[in-house]
Order: structure tokens, then sequence, then C-alpha cells
């Protein structure tokens, strides 16, 4: 049984169902990506998983307990974080609120946990005593994705995290969220930029018209000669 | 020495007054803009819970008179004024209760809220008047003035008297105390910080856990605090009036506007703006130029600009110039 | 039960409250109640225009409706030669250096180059603008309010009554006439103010046109409080004439023919006469109200209406399709504001009084706004039937509660303070009951009694 599955998930917003019969799953410690082109539903699959549509048929299973029935909030303090693609972070506070107010829920002392992501984004550091939305675009991902970290969740959902960010920021993005794999958290995240992100991913899927298409380990996918004619541009 | 004396006309009749104005404003756009933020919808009946809140403090205030307990020289109404906060708090908290928060559930468009807040407003409004009556009360008491104008003539041997008055004073300290109060509240506490957080940011605040309950019910109460301070600094400075408030929408409007919707820091500044502005234009300038000016340049007329009564213009023409060609305000607020 | 087979009941409802009134009150109270609801029904009709076509939030109805009222002053009463020859004339004159100057400086705006000199331009421009008006604005208007001030003081009407004189009219039926006049340029007036108030703020978030609207409406109210040389500001001005051919009571009293005609009938002669005299207002209103509810109809009913509506839900699609949305808003809004003058001037000149201090925000704006609501926001006959019911209850609330008051103090021993004070406060009880109203049909009907189609 993988860390979290979300499996055989059939919904959508409306009438209409987005996902049929799709699953995404993700180990412990591992980094799983969903690619696919536009319109596919990756980020429908990943609001599923977090409980922000409802599911018609399938069922989400974190860390063995069903969390099917659980709204988005109760799922943060079960251990799961999402940072948004959009809006993902609190413009008109400082660096340092930002991070404060990820750990809303928690009453334990924070200050640990607030230096390591310093460390692990020494640039926000810097520019703790910043208004949040000063910062250029490759900063507010480190901000969003450190702010959903400060909860020390277990499983970490990025929607989209490079979009918007030159080439260069990316990789620097990409290798952060290796690092953080290496802590022992679980990362789902959904990607425009499918190669580099297939590179770093231990598991990837792809997604096309809400259902499984391939799923693979990110290396075999980047094989496959099918998956790269179609979806990698060759 | 005429300069002195120009100038201390100036403090006299329209620095000192307008001052107080402003900070009366700038407390009553607070509430405002608090619940824009929060709430994202344009309180219509703020104005009516300052009159509600300030009557509440006006009934205590009468009650402690009645007991013979008095604040010596300070008005006997600061004293029933925790009072009037509590109470208004109550029955803000109530409201919210009863009828916003359906409206936020369902998640009402902002304008169907404005609507509705024009439901309590004349529910508020009517409370008001049902209870203390439409007529004008005069609750202040304690010594009127800190320093007369005979007095000072006589201290500065100057031409000019300077007066201030007890109720002008009460309101700056009071509003510099609360506000202060506020932004240590706002940006050291948590509870502060999350709503901010909840202003800025709604869905993810959501996402980090903050109740958007209780976060409501955290701005009512700071609103009516807010509100019942306002009106009661007003109503001692000035007098109290049902009607009067309800017309004090207006510029407290045009002053969060001005600042910002949303930027408590910004509806501080439109306050001041629309008080000095608003005295400014309606003062009589002949006494101030006659002290200045060489006596050939004096104007023979009052050098008013437009008249006492047409103040509400002046709020209203600041208020239309920033909306024209600075929507979100001076001070950067947030248009939803 | 079908939408129609309902919509006729509530208005035979309607009809049976107004009859149980005059029956248990009298037909006095009920026929003043019914022109004033009828009058109540256009303005909400005009309101529902803006907001239930267009989505427009006027709060500024009481702007507009004494704005209409002004025309009465101005068109429906005798001219005042005296006042244009002592320095009346020189008033015109300032207003049009002030609008040149606000024009120029518009224009200089819009075509200097952006700086300190167009900053500088602007600022002298307006200074010395402002001077030279005031200089010629201020001997004008001391000279005209000093004309027997004490039953004058203003300029007077603009020579309208006159002109039926010429055509033969007696002076009381040229006033009259002048009646049918006012109502129309009641609603110039106002649209023309609605065209300035639009022109600057309907590219505004609904909640800052609501706030821009309250204010417009409060400075207008104030313009005709303080202007006395424009209306007599809080002086009044009183006798406002009936259109014509509607009799003013006090003549019908003294007819012979009508005295014996009444007796004739077991009627008491003033009473008959009150009575005749509202009756012919109703009809008046009625016709008036039905012409503007086919023409709102007819208008709603067309691919202008329904254009209307498809921006109103859909801004930015009907924005796409090529519609031009601020241009349409533009026109309901100005159309919509006419229609509420028109009704403002009506019912001055059923009261005969033209009063600033009257226009209270919470009767004149609100209370229009709640009978929207209540009726139904974007339905023709919810607005007439919002009107009427509104005013109605706005009405018999103060009645109701005096004797509802009397009921729960009765038993209060007369020592106690709180007695009297409860009584005398039944008044305030209409503002308490509108606001309920409002909040119970925005809860639980928000679509209004006639919702719409």
């Amino acid at each position: 049984m993988p860390f979290l599955i979300g499996e055989a998930m059939t919904g959508g917003y409306g009438a209409a169902d987005i996902l049929h019969d799709c699953t995404i799953a993700v180990d412990k410690g591992q980094i799983a990506v969903i690619v696919g082109p536009n319109g596919a539903g990756k980020s429908t699959a990943m609001k599923a998983v977090f409980g922000m549509l409802n599911l018609r048929k399938g069922r989400v299973v974190l860390d063995g307990t069903d969390i099917t029935g659980l709204s988005p909030q109760d799922r943060v303090a079960q251990g799961m974080a999402f940072v948004p693609q959009t809006s993902n972070i609190f413009t008109s506070m400082t660096v340092e609120e930002n991070l404060e107010m990820g750990a809303f829920l928690r009453r334990d002392d924070i200050r640990a946990t607030i230096e390591q992501i310093y460390t692990l984004f020494p640039i926000l550091k810097e520019k703790r005593r910043q208004a949040a939305g000063e910062l250029s675009g490759g900063q507010r991902q480190q901000v969003a994705v450190g702010r959903a970290l400060m909860t020390q969740p277990k499983l970490l959902m990025l929607d989209e995290p490079t979009a918007g960010v030159s080439p260069i920021v990316m990789d620097e993005l990409f290798d952060r969220i290796i690092e953080v794999a290496r802590t022992g958290i679980s990362i789902l995240m959904v990607e425009q930029n499918a190669r580099q992100a297939l590179e770093i991913a231990d598991k990837g899927y792809v997604l096309v018209q809400g259902a499984n298409r391939y799923t693979d380990t990110g290396e075999a996918l980047l094989a496959d000669p099918e998956v790269r004619r179609t979806f990698l541009g060759g | 020495m005429d300069f002195l004396n120009g100038l201390i006309a100036l403090a006299n009749y329209v620095l000192i007054p307008a001052t107080s104005y402003g900070a009366q404003l700038a407390l009553g756009a607070l509430g405002v803009t608090l619940v824009y933020g929060i709430l994202r919808f344009s309180n219509f009946a703020h104005g009516d819970t300052m009159a509600f809140g300030t009557m509440i403090t006006i009934l205590f205030t009468w009650l402690f008179q009645s007991w013979g307990i008095s604040l010596g020289p300070l008005p006997t109404a600061l004293l029933a004024l925790p009072l009037g906060i509590i109470g208004t708090a109550l029955f803000v908290l109530g409201t919210d209760r009863v009828v916003y928060r359906f409206y936020r559930r369902a998640k009402a468009a902002p304008v169907i809220l404005v609507i509705v807040s024009m439901g309590v407003m004349f529910v508020m409004n009517g409370l008001t008047r049902f209870i203390i009556g439409t007529g004008e009360q005069n609750f202040a008491d304690g010594s009127r003035f800190l320093i007369t104008a005979g007095k000072f003539k006589m201290a500065t041997g100057m031409e000019e008297g300077l007066a201030v008055r007890t109720t002008q004073v009460i309101t700056v300290v009071t509003a510099v105390i609360v506000v202060a109060l506020l932004f240590w509240f706002l940006n050291k506490t948590r509870t502060g910080k999350s709503m901010r957080a909840f202003s800025d940011n709604e869905d993810l605040a959501l996402l980090s856990g903050i109740n958007p309950e209780r976060v409501v019910m955290v701005t009512w109460i700071i609103v009516a605090g807010l509100a019942t301070i306002a009106g009661v600094l007003y109503g001692l400075d000035k007098s109290f009036k049902p009607f009067t408030y309800f017309q004090l929408l207006l510029p407290i409007f045009a002053s969060a506007v001005v600042g910002g919707l949303g930027n408590p820091l910004g509806a501080i500044g439109g306050g001041f703006i629309v008080a000095y502005s608003e005295v400014a234009v309606t003062y009589a300038w002949k006494k101030v130029l006659g002290y200045w000016l060489p006596s050939a340049l004096v104007p023979d007329g009052l050098a008013q600009l437009m008249g006492t009564d047409y103040k509400y213009a002046v709020s209203f023409v600041i208020l239309i110039i920033v909306l024209l060609f600075k929507p979100t305000g001076l001070f950067k607020g947030k248009s939803v | 039960m079908s939408a129609p087979v309902k919509n006729s009941l509530l208005f035979l409802v309607l009809a049976m409250m107004f009859l149980a009134s005059a029956l248990m009150q009298s037909w006095g109270a009920a026929l003043d109640m019914l022109v004033v609801g009828l009058a109540s029904a256009i303005m909400a009709l005009g309101v529902n225009m803006q907001w239930g076509y267009a989505g427009l939030f006027n709060v500024g109805v009481m702007g507009f409706s004494a704005l209409g009222s002004l025309a009465m002053v101005l068109i429906a009463t005798t001219a005042r030669p005296q006042a244009w020859t002592a320095g009346g004339w020189m008033i015109p004159i300032a207003l049009a250096i002030g609008a040149a100057v606000v024009l120029l400086a518009i224009g200089l705006w819009r075509w200097m180059p952006k700086g300190k000199v167009r900053a500088l331009a602007l600022i002298v421009l307006l200074i010395v603008g402002f001077i030279v008006y005031r200089a010629v604005f201020d001997p004008g208007v001391t000279a005209v309010e000093a004309i027997n001030a004490s039953a004058a003081g203003n300029i007077g009407g603009l020579g309208v009554a006159w002109f039926f004189q010429l055509l033969g009219a007696s002076k009381d039926t040229a006033l009259q006439l002048a009646v049918w006049v006012a109502w129309p340029v009641g609603g110039l007036i106002a649209a023309g103010a609605a065209w300035i108030v639009a022109k600057t703020a309907l590219g505004l978030r609904s909640d800052y046109l609501a706030i821009a609207t309250l204010g417009i409406a409060e400075i207008i109210v104030t313009v005709l409080k303080n202007e006395d040389w424009l209306d007599r500001g809080v002086k009044n001005v009183y006798g406002l004439p009936r259109p014509y051919p509607v009799p003013q009571q006090v003549d019908l009293q003294q007819h012979a023919g009508f005295i014996s005609w009444a007796k004739s009938w077991g009627l008491d002669p003033t009473n008959a006469a009150n009575r005749i005299v509202q009756l012919e207002y109703v009809v008046i209103f009625a016709v008036i109200l039905i012409v503007i509810l086919t023409l709102v109809e007819l208008a709603l009913k067309s691919p202008w209406g329904r254009m209307m509506r498809a921006i109103r839900d859909n801004e930015i699609s009907a924005e796409a399709m090529g519609k031009d949305v601020k241009a349409r808003h533009l026109q309901v809004f100005v159309i919509g504001s006419a229609v509420i003058g028109i009704a403002g001037a009506m019912v001055t000149s059923y009261t005969g009084l033209f009063s600033p201090t009257t226009y209270q925000p919470l009767r004149w704006t609100f209370l229009i706004w709640v009978m929207v609501i209540v009726g139904g926001s974007g339905n023709n006959w919810g607005s007439v039937l919002g009107g009427l019911l509104i005013y109605f209850l706005w009405i018999e609330v103060e009645p109701v509660g005096k004797w509802l008051l009397a009921l729960i103090t009765d038993p209060m021993p007369n020592t106690w303070a709180l007695k009297g004070h409860l009584r005398e406060s039944a008044e305030q009880m209409r503002l308490m009951t509108m606001g309920i109203v409002l909040l119970l049909v925005l809860r639980f009907s928000p679509r209004g009694l006639i919702p719409e189609k």
C-alpha cells in the first residue's frame, strides 16, 4: 500500500465528470508527478486528492486511513499540505508572517521549523521582514512552499510550482523539492514542464481526458518513445 | 506678532477642531475598512452602529450621573464607554449570527451584502430613535476647557485667544491609544495576524487552518469597539443626534476610500485628509488673512470658499477625485 | 398556482388592504396612501430599471426625486421679473462661467502634456475661475434674495405659466397647465444630473457607485436647502398648483353647484371636495403609472432589454461580444433617474409644498429600495406592487405601532416614565419594521414577491 493513494477517482465540479477512474499514488519520501496535455484534468486530480471536489466514486487513503470524507482543512490537520498554483502567498504580509500563518494550527514552538525553512531557502531569511508581494516570482514560490511546509506535513502537494518562473529558477526550485523529499516528505506535483519534472520524478502519471494513460517511473516514461512523441515533443 | 496671531487663529479655528474631527473620522473609517477587508462589503449600517453604541454609552452615563458617580474633570461618558462597547458588540454579533452569516455561507455577492446592511441600518436606526428619540442629546460633563481663550490671552499677552476643549484633547489622546492598540493587535498577535491573512487571501487562510468564523467574530467585536468610541468622541465633541450619525457615513466612507478600502493605515490618513479639507474649505479665512496679508490685500468678504452646510460636498469631491484617478486609494487598498 | 393567478391574487390582497384602511380608518387616509403609493411605484420602476435591468446600484434616489420636485418650483410658479432685473441675470452668467471653467479644466487635463506645468495651469485656472465666478454670482444672489425675503426672495418661475397666459389661459389655469410641463422637466433635470453622475461614477465598482450616489443625493439636497435664490431653501415654497384640471379643494368647497350636488348625495361638501381632488390625483397618477409601466415593459421585452439583462448577467462576455457596456449603463441610469425625477415632481404637486428638509434618505432612497426588492428586482409589476404595498406599510405601521404600544403599556402604572416614552416613540417603529421586512424578504424570498421571469 502506498503512503497516499487516490484510487479510481471519478467526479467533477458540476454535473459532468472530469476525472474518470483515475488513480494517483505516491510512496513515502518519493516524488510523484502528474503530467499531460492542457485540460487533461491534472489539477483536478490533485484537487480531488485534497478534497476540493466531490468524488462520485473512488476513495483517498492517506497512511492507511480513508480520508475521502474529510474537508481540505481536516486533511491539513492529517498531514497534507497544498500549494495552489496562484494566489499562494499572503502578499501584504512579511515573509516571516507568511510562515507563521502556515503554522497557524500548531500550538508548539515553531521557531525550529522556521529555521529549517530558512536553511532550505536561504533567500527567505534575508527577506524575512519584507512583504511577500514584493518578491520575485521564484522567491514567491519559495515562500509558498515554505508556508506549506510549516505544518510539518507528511505529504506536500504542489500545483504547477514552476508556472511563470525562468528556467534557471525552475531548476533551483526542483532542486529544493528534491531536498524536501529527502527529509521523508512525499511529494505530489502537477507540472507543465513535463520533461524536467519527470527527470526528478520517482513516479510519473500521464493523464489524458481525466484518465490514466501511462503510469511508470519518471525515467521509464522519459525513455518511452510513445510518451516522448505524444507528450514531450519528440 | 501679527504672524503669530494669525497662526493662533489658524490653530484655534482650523487645526485643533480639524484634528479632533479627523481623529473621529479615522476611527469610524477604521471600522468600515475592517469590515470591508474581512467581510468584503461596504457596511452602510456603520453610521448607525456608531449611533447605537453612543446611545448605550449615553444611557449608562445618565445612570452613573444619577448615582452621583463622575470622573471629576473628565466626562462620565468615558466610564460608561466600556459598557457601551460591550452592548454594541453583543448587538453586532447577534446581527452577524442572525443576518450576515447566512449570506457569508451562501457566498453572496458583495452588493447583496450591501443591501443586507441597508436592512440592518434601518433596524439599528429605528431602534436608536425608538430608545433615545430623534432629538439632540448633550452628555458631556466634567470641565469644558483645558485652556480657555481668556486665560491664554492673559498668559501670553496675545491678541488672539486659543481655546482647547477637554473633549478635543480626549478625542486625540483616545484615538492615539486606540490606534496604537489596534495596530499592535493586528501586527503582533496571532489572532490579529490571522485577520490580516484572512483579509489578504481568504482561500489560503482557510488552507492554513484559520477559522473564518473566529476571524469574523473578532472583527465584529473590534468594529463595535471602534464605532462606539468614534461615536462617543464625536458626541462629546459636538452633540449626539441619530440623524447626524447617519450622515457621517459619507465622510467616513470618503476617508476609508481615500485611504484605500481595506487598509487600516489608509483609513487614518484618509480621516485626516477629509477632516482638514472639510474644515479648511468651509472656514472663513478673513481673520487669519487679516493678520497675514497687508491690509490692502485683505479680502472684503469672509473669504469662505463654501458655506459650512456644504461640508459633505467636500468629502464627496475628494472621494470622486480619488476614485477617478486612483481607485485603490492613496495608501493602496484592495479592490475586490 | 400559476404565476399570473398568484400575481393577480397579490394585487387583489393589496386592494383589499387599501379598502380595509378606507373602511376602518378613513377614505381620506386610504386615498392619500394610494396617491403617494402610485407615485412611489413610479419611483420604484425607475430604480428597478437601473438595478433590475442593469445591476446599477443607485443609492441617490432622494437626490433625483428632489431635483424633480425642483421643477415644480421653477416651472409651475409665477415669474418674478423684478428678481431678474434686480440682479438675477447675473446668476445664470455666473453659472455659465462656472461650467466653462470646469469644462476648460477638463480640456486642460486632457490635452496638455502631463507634468508640473499642467498641474500649475489647472490650479491657477481653478482659483481664478472660482474668484470670477463668485464675483459675479454673489451680488446676483444678494440682489435676488433681498426682494421681499419673507414671501419671495428667489428667482421665481421661469415663465412657462406666463406663456400659457399669452395663449389666453387665466392666471390660475396657466399655472395649472404649467404643472404638466413641470413633471417632464423634473424628469429632464434629474436626467441631466444623472448624466453628470454617470459620466464620473459609472465605471466604478458597485459599492463605490453606491457611495458616490449616496453623496450626490446628500449634496443635491444641501444645495436645495441652501440656495435660497433658487427655491427659497428651508423657507419652503407653499401652495404649488395642481395639474389642470384638478381644482383646489377650497374653490370646490365654495362652488354653489358642487355644494348642492354634494348635499343631494348626502355628503359633507368639505370632505367630498377633498375626496374628489384625491380621486382625480389617483386617476392621473394611475394613468401615468400605466403609461410608464407599458413603456418600460416594452423596453424590457425589446432587443434593448434583452441586451441590458445580458450585460447585467455577464458583463465580461457581453463586452467581448462587442456590446458597449458603458454606454448602455449610462443610458439606463439616465432614463431610470428621469423616471424618478418625474415621480418626485408629481409628489410635490400633490402635497403642494416644496420643502427640501423633508428629503431624508431613509424615506426617499432606502424606502424605495425596499419597495423594489420586496416587489421583486427585475420585474416591473413587482415594483408596482412593492411601491404600493411598502408605502401602505410605511404609513400603517405608525397607527398599528401606536395601538400595539398602547396595548403593551396599558398595564403599566402612569408614574413610569417608560410608559410615556414608549407611547411617544411609536413613530420610530416604521424604520425597524421596514428593516425587518427587507431582511426577511432578502433571506427567505430573495427574488421578491413577483420574481423576475
